[in-house]
């Protein structure tokens, strides 16, 4: 023991593991769960690997960790063990949710003031930003992939049917009577369909029309608000969709975005749905579409206003060391960087988040090189009302299948536009009820 | 007499030593799962299980007062008998031709069993495609015949096709055992009855079939457990429980609450009483069927 030698290799092992933990300390790691599949996934990749590389004192691991609800039961359960991740990517029904979880998250202005980054909700496009803003003003995540939705129409069947390829539909009115005339020249053998038939046709319709989804500004004065679809001109938009679809202009693909692939199929002429699907499109039709503003009824006073946004925000998780915000903070600076949103933006076909962004992709001229791709931006940069900011529901994602099931029974012909919509608005604020319960002080 | 065949351990310990490793698999996951299970259900909670209060039975209550929960007992009845019902005599039949087959027979059963390895979710996925009306090829098909195929909107054609996917899933598990119940009659048995001048239908109505008992009614027992539990990747993947909620049976709609709709308490609610079903479907299955078995 007292051999010298001995002793100064224990000392050089020991300095060793002491600059080692060091090193490691200094690095602070953090975890960022996401739900971002195929080309975006690689886009978020590489978000964290320049950022890791842009600076030595963090560390961003992006995982993937599936679907949206998937993601967010992970993180939940991670939580509940005691490990969950300190960015998480939440789908907009999900916002309530998190919202109400006071404790499990950490509201993302506090988290930028906390580590002294300067954090404006201005620069956003209000519409963006104003979704994810508490009655305070406050935002409490950071707003990160959103969409919107928007009309997209084959262009080559339009000549077919004797229609002019260069003007869009306008107006419903306007799009029945294009698929009609498709319909009788057989110029494709679907006329219309619809992607996210809850998102598209009623949240997204109503705010377009100025018209309130719910009491409470569409639940984001309160989490007790009661639905209000039901209303009369949601119930003459879903019983003209009926009545479209008996007369087969309009033909029912799915609940989600299965209605995409019968669009650049060539077998449906018309789509509503997001406008992220726009790259999928461009990869996939055989043929000249364009993108177009969602069509409205041009005799409701008010309409068009702005359409309402899909898509995901970062939340920040409870819990996490001062060290950890830091990193957080640091790496929403990086990704609020105008050039990153603006690469984003036309790479993904996701609303470009800050003005900045949008100013900055119209002056490369990405617009007119791509055609369509602004019309979901100038859907949005409008100053929202109280009835189209957007649609904040407890328990949404139940609400959401309610309104699938319903309006399935509707298309079937099982109900009227009322009586599917009456059930719908019924059945949704029970389960409103029920989550206003659980989300009490 | 059975006495005599029991067999005796030396050590007292050792017989409990051996079935540890069984008891506490079933434990871990039986007992604890369907305890908390019970705990959840008389509490309601937010997503983060933040905020926990307990509220007795109102999660039961408010399940009971919820007609479309009431419906969805008479889809998954339906869904239930038909599955267990198609599923049972459709691998008998099999079954019985594959154990005649005197070429080719190892190269049949193996098909046969084929489908048994395919996870629930890949299955629904793959029915999907043949039947899916834009671009399925049996919906082609069925078109052109004139048949108007459109499971997203007709719900007895889509209670069909889960149905078709679940039985065909199920199918190789039954035929398995139902042919190593037919290999296990006794072929003298058969040949003093064809002896007797009994032909192919009465033999099996009246020998093959009672000495198959054993077997179909340990098939009926897992077939039922199966279409109640094992089923909603199945109708996940291929429904979503729709078109409105012709396909939605209680399993997919306690794993829809809870997993999507994150509402842990009414899910867990839902589980016991789908638990309790079971049970109590199973206990019936042995007290009466079970009497009209023959060992």
């Amino acid at each position: 023991m007292s051999h010298p030698r001995f002793h100064a290799r224990r000392w050089l092992v020991a300095a060793a593991l002491f600059a080692f933990a060091a090193s490691a300390q200094a690095v602070t790691e953090i975890q960022f769960w996401h739900a971002m599949t195929g080309a975006n996934n690689d886009r978020i990749n590489d978000f964290a690997k320049k950022f890791n590389e842009s600076q030595t004192e963090y560390k961003v691991n992006a995982v993937f960790k599936g679907s949206y609800p998937e993601a967010m039961a992970a993180a939940i359960a991670a939580y509940r063990a005691g490990s969950a991740p300190a960015i998480l990517q939440v789908f907009e029904v999900g916002t309530a949710t998190m919202m109400s979880a006071k404790g499990a998250i950490k509201p993302v202005h506090q988290v930028m003031a906390d580590a002294g980054e300067k954090f404006d909700p201005k620069i956003y496009i209000p519409a963006v930003a104003s979704y994810y803003t508490n009655t305070k003003g406050q935002m409490l995540s950071f707003p990160f992939n959103a969409s919107t939705t928007v009309f997209y129409y084959n262009k080559d069947a339009f000549e077919k049917a004797g229609l002019d390829p260069n003007r869009a539909p306008a107006t419903w009115p306007e799009v029945m009577a294009a698929a009609a005339k498709i319909k009788a020249s057989g110029a494709s053998t679907c006329s219309f369909t619809t992607g996210w038939q809850s998102w598209v046709q009623l949240e997204s319709f109503s705010a377009w029309h100025n018209t309130a989804f719910a009491t409470k500004e569409n639940g984001f004065a309160g989490s007790d608000p009661k639905l209000l679809f039901n209303g009369p001109l949601q119930v003459r938009h879903i019983g003209n969709m009926q009545d479209w679809a008996k007369k087969g202009y309009f033909t029912y693909a799915g609940r989600k975005n299965e209605p995409e692939a019968k669009f650049y199929s060539g077998e449906c002429a018309m789509l509503t749905s997001s406008s992220a699907a726009y790259g999928t499109i461009k990869q996939n039709a055989k043929f000249k579409f364009a993108v177009a503003p969602l069509p409205y009824y041009a005799d409701v006073a008010g309409a068009p206003q702005n359409t309402i946004i899909g898509g995901a925000s970062l939340w920040v998780m409870g819990g996490k060391s001062k060290d950890e915000y830091k990193a957080v903070a640091k790496f929403f600076k990086f990704l609020s960087d105008p050039e990153r949103q603006a690469t984003w933006h036309q790479t993904t076909g996701y609303l470009p988040i800050t003005l900045e962004a949008y100013e900055l992709t119209k002056k490369s001229g990405f617009y007119e090189k791509n055609p369509g791709t602004d019309v979901s931006v100038k859907q949005m940069i409008v100053k929202t009302t109280d009835k189209s900011r957007g649609v904040r529901l407890g328990n949404f994602v139940q609400i959401r299948d309610i309104i699938d099931e319903e309006l399935e029974n509707v298309w079937g012909g099982k109900k009227t536009a009322k009586e599917g919509l009456d059930a719908a608005v019924a059945r949704g604020d029970e389960q409103i009820a029920k989550f206003a319960k659980t989300a009490k002080e | 007499m059975a006495m005599e065949k029991r067999a005796r351990f030396r050590s007292w310990w050792l017989p409990y030593a051996l079935i540890l490793p069984q008891i506490a698999v079933t434990l871990v996951f039986f007992f604890w799962p369907a305890g908390q299970a019970l705990y959840q259900s008389v509490f309601i909670q937010d997503a983060f299980g933040g905020n926990l209060q307990f509220v007795g039975l109102d999660n039961f209550r408010e399940l009971f007062s919820d007609e479309h929960y009431l419906a969805s007992f008479k889809v998954t009845a339906v869904f239930s008998v038909l599955v267990a019902g198609l599923g049972l005599s459709v691998s008998l039949v099999l079954a019985v031709f594959a154990d005649r087959v005197v070429r080719g027979a190892t190269a049949y059963k193996t098909l046969l069993i084929w489908p048994y390895a395919v996870a629930p979710a890949i299955a629904g996925v793959l029915w999907v495609f043949l039947f899916n009306p834009s671009i399925g090829i049996v919906a082609y098909w069925l078109k052109r015949v004139g048949v108007e195929w459109n499971y997203l909107l007709n719900g007895d054609q889509a209670l069909m096709l889960v149905v078709m996917a679940a039985v065909w899933k199920q199918v190789s598990y039954n035929f398995l055992f139902f042919l190593a119940g037919l290999q296990s009659i006794p072929k003298s048995l058969l040949e003093a009855a064809a002896i007797d001048g009994a032909g192919p239908v009465r033999r099996f109505a009246t020998i093959v079939f009672p000495l198959l008992s054993p077997t179909t009614f340990f098939l009926l027992v897992v077939n039922l457990v199966y279409a109640f539990f094992d089923t909603f990747a199945i109708i996940d993947a291929s429904t979503s429980g729709g078109p409105g909620q012709a396909t939605e049976i209680l399993v997919y709609k306690v794993y829809k609450d809870g997993f999507k709709g994150l509402d842990l308490g009414g899910s867990a609610a839902q589980s016991v009483i789908l638990m309790l079903i079971v049970i109590t479907l199973t206990v019936v299955q042995f007290r009466f069927v079970e009497k009209k078995v023959q060992y």
